[in-house]
């Protein structure tokens, strides 16, 4: 059997098998699965950067695209949160304790968190958009001493929609020592909900956005992230300084498929997360 | 390469010879054969599996073979097949896994032992494969193995088909690029031309005299024709900004209530390389495989998100298509995607044609589809 290239080494081709240590539900169908690399070499050499993606595979089921969800500082063990809406995600429903996953990466561009050094760092979530960039935030909290105010604006669907609601109150109770300032909105509320209701954007106002000084990160529906944008520009936050994390079909995470291709970018390599300026004119295109 | 080495004269029989050289050297020969009314790549033993006194006649829509009774081998254009499929094989094992009491073993497939030969291969498709490499080479070690294992033997281009245009893609009609040899046929033999050492060290193998002066004007002769025959042009300048900048033109709605997205086109491209990925398993839940398997961007699922599909409607599949091949692949990979072989014009079952695609956007530069016309 040949042995693995340099090039596969180089394009995270290397599968690498890893068990599941813990599954967490984080919100209506969806769950948190925190996995271990087995091979304890590959294992302590594992890193990856705030909004990469890992390709996780299912033995015999197939092979998703998902940023790690996780601290960027604890690649130890590695969570990815996943929707069970589709077939593959469905399959992944059933992992227990115990279970065996396939996962190859790191892939892409992460969070550029240097670029908002020394400024005001925004993070804006909507939905499931909460996963790539939790890892953004541990990041930023730990660095809390880079940045002026650190703002995280989350949205949802309803009450049980929002992403990892026992950490976003644990987010909430840091406030005053940690200085991070969380606001939360569902678009329709409940009886349970003692936050805002209404559409994430409508948190801009509270949030009280300089900008001057803030840089953007959003994650999102696509249609979540075009009005937030067209809102902070109206604010006059520069569109070099808003990034976003897009989404595509993706099958092999190094460019080679073709499937997740946005105009000439392959959001698997040249993002996930991009920056507004390089992609405003292809967000503008329906269906592109 | 150093000195250029001088064009050399193969008789027919010689060129029979090369073959059989290649073939005892452990080569597998893939050249073109006749098969189901068409010229096909495919494994032959010898001449005699070549296309000898056949022509075909091409158009939008339409292939025909032609028996013309003359003794040449390569009096035709091309058939549906180009080296994409050896190279690139529509199917192929990626990845195999096996499951016993709940452990995993991961085994990559070997790499493939095959050594390939090609026969035939016109200069749109050496550029094709050039195309490809960029794709692959660095990032796909099974597609590398098989591409630096093979030797490649050109053939110049003499009757280009209706629905060619290599001379507007600067791809042909004469091999310019990715040959071992390079062959032109005339009367009674071929010119060869090395363009590797290892073609060079075939043709001394061959004990080949030197072509006369007569025979290599003969052989230039052939592709200056070809270049005049060919059957359609293609303006290419001011690539990729055309179409950038036409990403709402009307003709993208015009050509989508013709096409059926068969996804013929992406299939007998000799570039598209878009693939899927598909698990599979075995009865007994044992083994799995990891198949490749090419795909299309004519599908809808092609662009499937939990959110739904991107390209919903066959206009934004359309544009996705033309977009990349003539532009975004600029971008990605520094070449045009498009090698003028016009075999998406030739195999479209109803014929649209790229090069009155993109004329008919260049005519109407900046026109964009009135809104009240644009589906919600």
């Amino acid at each position: 059997m040949p042995s693995v290239s340099e090039a596969e080494i180089a394009g995270g081709v290397r599968r690498k098998v890893a068990r599941i240590r813990r599954v967490a539900q984080d919100a209506y169908e969806t769950f948190t699965y925190w996995a271990v690399l087995e091979d304890p070499i590959t294992r302590r050499a594992y890193r990856f950067e705030p909004g990469q993606i890992n390709m996780l595979g299912l033995f015999g089921v197939g092979e998703i695209p998902l940023s790690v969800s996780s601290d960027p500082a604890r690649p130890l063990i590695l969570g990815h949160t996943i929707r069970a809406c589709g077939r593959v995600t469905n399959a992944f429903k059933q992992l227990k304790r115990g279970d065996q996953i396939t996962i190859r990466g790191p892939f892409g561009r992460p969070w550029p968190l240097a670029q908002a050094r020394g400024g005001d760092l925004l993070v804006v979530a909507g939905g499931l958009g909460m996963a790539p960039l939790r890892s953004a935030v541990y990041t930023a909290v730990r660095h809390r001493g880079s940045f002026r105010r650190l703002v995280v604006l989350v949205g949802a669907r309803g009450p049980e929609h929002v992403l990892y609601p026992n950490e976003m109150d644990m987010w909430a109770g840091w406030l005053g020592s940690r200085g991070i300032e969380l606001l939360r909105t569902v678009d329709i509320a409940d009886d349970s909900w003692a936050y805002d209701e209404g559409v994430v954007t409508t948190l801009f106002p509270k949030a009280r956005i300089d900008p001057r000084v803030t840089t953007v990160f959003a994650c999102g529906p696509e249609i979540m992230m075009r009005f937030a944008v067209r809102d902070l520009l109206a604010l006059g936050v520069p569109d070099r300084r808003i990034w976003l994390s897009m989404e595509r079909n993706m099958q092999c995470g190094v460019r080679l498929c073709g499937h997740c291709q946005l105009g000439p970018k392959f959001v698997c390599a040249d993002g996930p997360v991009f920056r507004y300026d390089e992609i405003a004119d292809l967000m503008e295109v329906q269906e592109l | 390469m150093g000195e250029m080495a001088s064009t050399k004269f193969l008789e027919r029989a010689t060129f029979g010879r090369l073959l059989k050289t290649l073939a005892d050297a452990g080569y597998e020969l893939i050249g073109p054969t006749v098969r189901d009314g068409a010229i096909v790549l495919d494994r032959i033993e010898g001449v005699a599996d070549l296309p000898r006194g056949v022509r075909e006649v091409q158009g939008p829509g339409a292939y025909r073979l032609e028996h013309t009774g003359d003794g040449r081998l390569f009096a035709w254009a091309h058939g549906p097949d180009s080296g994409k499929r050896f190279l690139f094989p529509p199917h192929e094992v990626v990845l195999s896994a096996s499951r016993e009491n709940g452990q995993l073993a991961l085994t990559p497939p070997p790499l493939s032992e095959t050594k390939f030969a090609f026969v035939g291969l016109r200069s749109c498709d050496l550029h094709a494969i050039d195309v490809q490499d960029r794709v692959f080479m660095i990032a796909d070690p099974a597609y590398r193995s098989r591409r630096e294992a093979s030797i490649v033997i050109g053939v110049n281009c003499e009757v280009p088909g209706e629905t060619c245009f290599c001379a507007s893609m600067g791809t042909g009609p004469r091999c310019s690029l990715g040959y071992d040899l390079s062959l032109t046929e005339l009367d009674d033999g071929f010119t060869a031309e090395a363009g590797t050492p290892r073609g060079e060290e075939l043709l001394e193998g061959l004990a080949a005299r030197d072509a006369s002066e007569e025979e290599e004007r003969a052989s230039l002769a052939v592709t200056e024709r070809a270049a005049e025959k060919m059957g359609r042009t293609l303006d290419v300048s001011d690539m990729p900004e055309l179409l950038y900048r036409n990403r709402e033109h009307p003709r993208w709605d015009e050509v989508a209530s013709r096409c059926l997205a068969c996804t013929n086109c992406t299939m007998v491209c000799p570039t598209c390389f878009c693939h899927d990925v598909i698990d599979s398993v075995s009865i007994t839940g044992t083994e799995a495989t990891r198949t490749r398997e090419w795909a299309s961007c004519f599908s809808e699922e092609f662009s499937h998100m939990a959110g739904g599909d991107v390209r919903r409607s066959v206009r934004a599949r359309y544009r996705q298509w033309l977009t990349h091949k003539f532009a975004s692949w600029i971008d990605q990979f520094g070449t045009s995607g498009c090698v003028g072989c016009g075999r998406c014009i030739t195999w479209c079952p109803v014929g649209i044609d790229v090069t009155q695609e993109v004329a008919a956007i260049r005519a109407t530069d900046g026109q964009v589809r009135i809104a009240s016309e644009v589906a919600s």
